[in-house]
């Protein structure tokens, strides 16, 4: 039948839809039992937290990432091998100018929305991905980096494009001078 | 290796935070597993010629859906032939992180009711009726007894 490399990527292709299809009955519920788009949104980010935190040992199993000395290094790794690894895409990052603690994650191809075409009627200020956000943070503070993770534009909003914002605490000063040392 | 982290690390959480209020909670997880078994079997049977009989859905439920969702097949299926099904997985994998045997018994019902609602939301799609109820005596085998109704 098929090639067995094939097969592998047809069994992520079935775990992804199947995370996808969940998902999607999952904030569908969460509509169902609350009116109010914010009470929504911060279900799925509690819960996302509360997975985070846990899945973050499963990634650090499965990657066998080494210790990341820097924000921008972390982000990095959040894009291009976390999201890969679990949603199959690679976020493009970037920096904000000002400062080196603000960083954003642009999703072009988001698969869990594959199934949505537009948010339902009356959830205007829905965060549909709200719990990616969650995800990220949990797993940040598990590796002792906290950080507020939010959606910062989101297409199903009407913006053009999907970005998630990961902001770090500024590093303190002293630092800096104990490297010149 | 077919892994879905994801979608078990989500399963684990939703019946957790579902469950905060255990009655309604149950309802809520029934009724996100009904809309993915809905969706599920809409895509499985997507390029699958229709369906024989109603024996035949309930083998495809027990091969394919379950295969797709929980990595094997259903151990054992029991029918009365009068629309009464009984299917048995031995290994049920959302259990087998739990226990094996009595411990956390109790806590059984809440990683069944996704499940419950996916196998009667898949019979809906398929045009049939169903009620599901779930039965554990010693993790992590668990029972699903799916009565389809007489239209």
């Amino acid at each position: 039948m098929s090639r067995p490399m094939n097969r592998r990527q047809d069994n992520h292709k079935i775990s992804r839809e199947l995370f996808v299809l969940t998902y999607g009955a999952l904030v569908a519920q969460l509509c169902k039992d609350y009116e109010k788009d914010e009470d929504v949104n911060k279900y799925l980010d509690r819960m996302g937290y509360d997975i985070g935190i846990r899945l973050i040992e499963d990634f650090l199993a499965r990657s066998a990432m080494r210790k990341c000395r820097s924000y921008s290094e972390t982000v990095d790794v959040i894009a291009q091998v976390a999201f890969k690894m679990y949603l199959g895409i690679t976020p493009s990052v970037s920096c904000s100018n000002t400062t080196e603690n603000e960083f954003f994650l642009m999703l072009d191809n988001n698969p869990l929305v594959d199934f949505v075409e537009e948010l339902p009627p009356g959830r205007s200020s829905l965060c549909y991905c709200n719990l990616l956000c969650g995800v990220i943070r949990g797993a940040l503070e598990m590796v002792h980096l906290a950080a507020e993770v939010t959606f910062v534009q989101d297409r199903l909003k009407g913006d053009d494009v999907t970005e998630i914002g990961i902001t770090f605490p500024k590093r303190l000063e002293v630092k800096k001078h104990k490297r010149n040392k | 290796m077919a892994d879905s982290p994801l979608f078990q690390a989500l399963h684990m959480e939703m019946a957790h935070a579902l469950c905060a209020d255990q009655e309604k909670g149950l309802g809520a997880l029934e009724g996100v597993g009904f809309r993915v078994g809905q969706g599920l079997s809409e895509r499985l049977t997507k390029e699958m010629p229709s369906f024989k009989d109603e024996l035949d859905v309930v083998k495809f439920l027990c091969k394919d859906l379950w295969i797709n969702v929980f990595k094997k097949q259903v151990d054992n299926l029991r029918t009365n032939h009068q629309g009464t099904y009984m299917l048995q997985d031995n290994q049920f994998l959302p259990l087998s992180r739990l226990s094996n045997g009595k411990q956390y018994l109790e806590e059984a019902p809440k990683f069944l009711a996704f499940t419950c609602g996916l196998v009667k939301g898949a019979l809906s799609n398929l045009g049939f009726d169903s009620t599901v109820t779930a039965e554990v005596t010693a993790m992590p085998s668990s029972k699903f007894q799916v009565v389809i109704q007489k239209s």
